[in-house]
């Protein structure tokens, strides 16, 4: 038996305990450098205008910055908590992520739209800046513009009320 | 009752398909042919099993038994006749239902068509189905029983899904799982091969039809569930890299590069272990898809979670049924010699390379795929990859098939010489070339470089493939009869690759030439995009049968002359209260126009999206085309005078491609 002729079968024993990892598996928070650090820098457009806006835009309350787009599927999971959070009276400012104008307001007339504002990122730079690696991921900015807290993957119930909401204040 | 019978029905296949594996192996250990035939009568009665349980369960949709907890989870008192039957694949139990009787109808066509294969690799090939249908069964029977029933009964059911409401819908599935669940017989040839040590070119011969008819109808459902999603999602967009469309591409490009290799094998002894590697990865494919659909575990941890044992299960049979088939490979593989030397310039050289860049592009969508699920496991948290990623890796790696195509279609097996090559490709080259640098501007007097790259592409392929018919026909007398003597295998191969030219000409203009709007219009408003003129003429509400809708009529003129009546919907689904839209387009093979609703604004105007689709309908045209090439090459006579070895040889040689 050569070597060579192994190779399926080990690939298929990688995958196998990735998907035990998968099935088991509970999304946990992780230390991001950017952590107690000043928001990135960043001058963009509203979507959907010429509109501009940037960083200085975001002072002066908590707020939370999600990072989403059309073609995200991910997002969609952690779309209904998002509309909830905005019913509730929390600031999300979106930033659809490598995606097209036309593509975004379709998929937010589709579903609701949570943000107060949402912003086009369409060349991902912003996302590179902010260590964005995948979409959706959610900033909890202070009214300094710090990043306390970054959720990566959907927002949950349970990051929301144990982590985000003090954070947060009033809410 | 009916319920019952069906559970029973379920139960009776589960049994069967245990005979169905074990007596025939034994017949073979022992050399006993009534023993194997057992793998023939027992395929038979497995296939009228299923379809009694199948029958059983249609029967409970379309007289609305909620008793039956499937039932009222997925249909509605309201819900017409056609939805009721095509909501039996509507959800998790019935479409893995539908498996397995798309399963059992491969092993009971195989025990009809393949009588004359030699005794023990037709009972080896069918107890391998077997077992995998054992698989199936234990995992409908254990964890997603359709037949459950529910108590109190409710009153009524809670709807099917509206998005699955669509007449595309109701013939997408089972194209798809017909193409998916075909794979398992090369599967199963390539075991039964492996296991008896029969590994010479004969099972690549008797597997080639099976393949490309598991192939068509992949192609057919890939392309009919593309068209669904441009209709219904009310995007505009065909084609999304979503990991359950992924689940079906993977299959289908090892599949695609499946048929070339069993071409190769037949034809020239060669990439023998190759071929049978393919024929296990295509169809693990088809198996991984199906684990990564119904296991939930990508599009959400949580969803899963609730039922853990359904992932596990079939997690648990991936591995066995890959484990086996690999170890089985490891074990057999390395004793296959090559007859014979590979050379790059030569036919055989060529489709060994399709091979590798189709296999890559598998492979890129498979790690595009899986990618969410590696961050997951090392505690990175959840991300989707996007068409970002899939569009930057995969064009790359699918544009030099196109040119191989051209190339692959001339040359010549064994050695091919140079000197051909260039004498006959020349003039498509030229062609090529003065095409596409012409055709980008004539059409929409705007031209780039990735219109003409695409437009190159496409028009090689085409102009290469007809010369491949051109040069049969060179040195006869009477051309029309030299027509009709070319082999179906041929036409069909032609057909195909003809078809990728056509997809690849319609993927490159609506990529690179759509124009999209959002605009807000009042009845009575018109607004203009690339010359057209839409004109709302009103928005009128009406009732469905299961549904609530406003229905726009929008009036699409040029140049003063109407030339199309559009009504787009939008839809408020009663039982779910979910809203859909129902865009509406006029095609013509040069362009669509797509129209959908968006919502109502103020004052009585709507928001609509507005779409100029240039040669949208030459995408789904590709794939039917190439489908079509695929049931030509299947009706080749070769395979109909399989009996006559003599003759067929002689056929081989003419349409092996």
């Amino acid at each position: 038996m050569r070597v060579r002729y192994l190779a399926p079968i080990a690939v298929l024993i990688g995958l196998t305990v990735l998907f035990v990892f998968g099935l088991g598996h509970d999304p946990r928070e992780v230390p991001s450098p950017l952590i107690g650090k000043p928001s990135p820098d960043f001058t963009l457009r509203v979507m959907g205008s010429d509109e501009p806006y940037q960083r200085s835009q975001l002072l002066g309350r908590p707020v939370l910055v999600n990072f989403f787009a059309s073609w995200c599927a991910g997002c969609k999971v952690e779309h209904p908590l998002l509309m909830e959070l905005s019913r509730r009276g929390v600031e999300i400012v979106g930033i659809d992520y490598k995606d097209t104008d036309a593509a975004a307001r379709q998929w937010l007339d589709k579903h609701g739209n949570p943000y107060a504002k949402v912003i086009a990122d369409v060349q991902g730079t912003a996302g590179l800046d902010w260590g964005v690696y995948g979409v959706p991921e959610t900033f909890v900015l202070d009214a300094a513009g710090t990043i306390v807290y970054k959720q990566i993957g959907p927002m949950t119930e349970e990051a929301w009320i144990t982590r985000i909401a003090p954070l947060m204040g009033a809410h | 009752m009916i319920p019952e019978l069906g559970h029973f029905a379920l139960l009776a296949a589960l049994a069967v398909a245990l005979v169905q594996v074990i007596v025939p192996v034994v017949g073979v250990v022992r050399a006993r042919p009534r023993w194997m035939e057992v793998a023939v009568s027992g395929a038979q009665a497995q296939l009228l099993l299923i379809v009694t349980a199948y029958l059983c369960l249609t029967w409970s949709f379309i007289t609305r038994d909620w008793s039956v907890a499937y039932v009222a989870a997925n249909s509605h008192s309201q819900l017409p006749l056609m939805y009721r039957i095509s909501a039996v694949w509507g959800a998790h139990e019935g479409s893995m239902l539908l498996w397995v009787l798309m399963l059992a109808g491969w092993g009971g066509a195989v025990s009809v068509f393949s009588r004359r294969l030699p005794r023990d690799v037709l009972a080896l090939t069918l107890s391998v189905l077997g077992a995998i249908s054992i698989g199936f069964l234990l995992f409908i029977l254990l964890t997603s029983n359709p037949f459950d029933r529910n108590f109190p009964v409710p009153t009524d059911g809670r709807d099917l899904n509206p998005l699955l409401q669509d007449p595309g819908l109701v013939i997408h599935p089972p194209l798809l799982y017909m193409g998916y669940v075909g794979f398992s017989v090369a599967f199963a040839f390539a075991l039964a091969a492996l296991i008896s040590g029969r590994m010479d070119a004969a099972w690549t011969r008797w597997t080639r039809p099976w393949t490309t008819t598991a192939w068509l109808f992949l192609t057919l459902g890939i392309t009919l569930g593309s068209w669904w999603a441009y209709n219904e999602l009310g995007w505009g967009g065909w084609w999304f890299w979503d990991p359950v469309e992924n689940a079906s591409f993977m299959p289908w490009l090892v599949g695609t590069a499946l048929i070339h290799s069993l071409a190769v094998t037949e034809k020239r002894g060669v990439l023998k272990s190759w071929t049978l590697l393919l024929a296990i990865l295509a169809f693990s494919l088809s198996l991984l898809g199906t684990f990564l659909v119904r296991s939930g575990v990508l599009v959400s941890v949580h969803a899963f979670a609730t039922d853990p044992a359904r992932g596990v299960f079939i997690l648990g049979f991936l591995c066995t049924v890959l484990g086996v088939a690999f170890l089985l490979y490891a074990w057999r593989a390395p004793s296959l010699v090559n007859d014979a030397e590979i050379s790059l310039i030569s036919r055989e050289g060529l489709l060994l390379l399709n091979n590798v860049f189709l296999i890559v592009a598998a492979a890129a969508v498979l790690i595009g795929t899986l990618y969410p699920l590696v961050v997951d496991a090392f505690e990175l948290g959840k991300i989707s990859v996007g068409p970002p990623y899939f569009n930057a890796v995969f064009l790359p790696l699918a544009a030099p098939l196109g040119v191989l195509v051209g190339l692959a279609s001339v040359i010549g097996w064994k050695r091919g010489q140079r000197g051909e090559l260039v004498r006959r490709l020349r003039w498509p080259l030229l062609i090529a070339v003065l095409t596409s640098l012409a055709m980008p501007w004539i059409l929409h007097r705007q031209t780039q470089v990735a219109a003409i790259g695409g437009s190159l592409l496409a028009v090689w392929v085409m102009v290469a493939t007809l010369e491949g018919i051109w040069h049969r026909l060179r040195n006869r007398d009477n051309r029309w009869r030299g027509l009709i003597q070319i082999p179906r295998g041929v036409w069909g191969m032609s057909l195909a690759h003809f078809a990728l030219g056509v997809w690849i000409l319609g993927v490159t203009f609506v990529s690179l030439y759509s124009v999209e709007r959002d605009v807000r219009l009042g009845p009575g408003d018109s607004v203009e995009l690339s010359g057209y003129t839409y004109t709302l003429i009103e928005v009128q509400g009406y009732a469905g049968p299961n549904y609530d809708a406003d229905r726009a009529s929008v009036e699409v003129s040029r140049d003063g002359k109407v030339v199309a009546e559009l009504s787009p919907e939008k839809r408020r689904y009663r039982a779910q209260g979910s809203v859909m839209t129902e865009a509406a387009v006029d095609h013509t093979p040069f362009r669509d126009l797509y129209v959908a609703l968006a919502e109502s604004l103020e004052g009585g105007d709507w928001a609509l999206r507005i779409y100029y689709k240039p040669m949208m309908r030459l995408v789904w045209l590709g794939g039917v085309l190439m489908a079509l090439g695929g049931i030509l090459a299947v009706s080749d006579r070769r395979y109909r005078l399989e009996r006559a070895e003599q003759r067929s040889r002689v056929h081989s040689v003419e349409a092996a491609a």
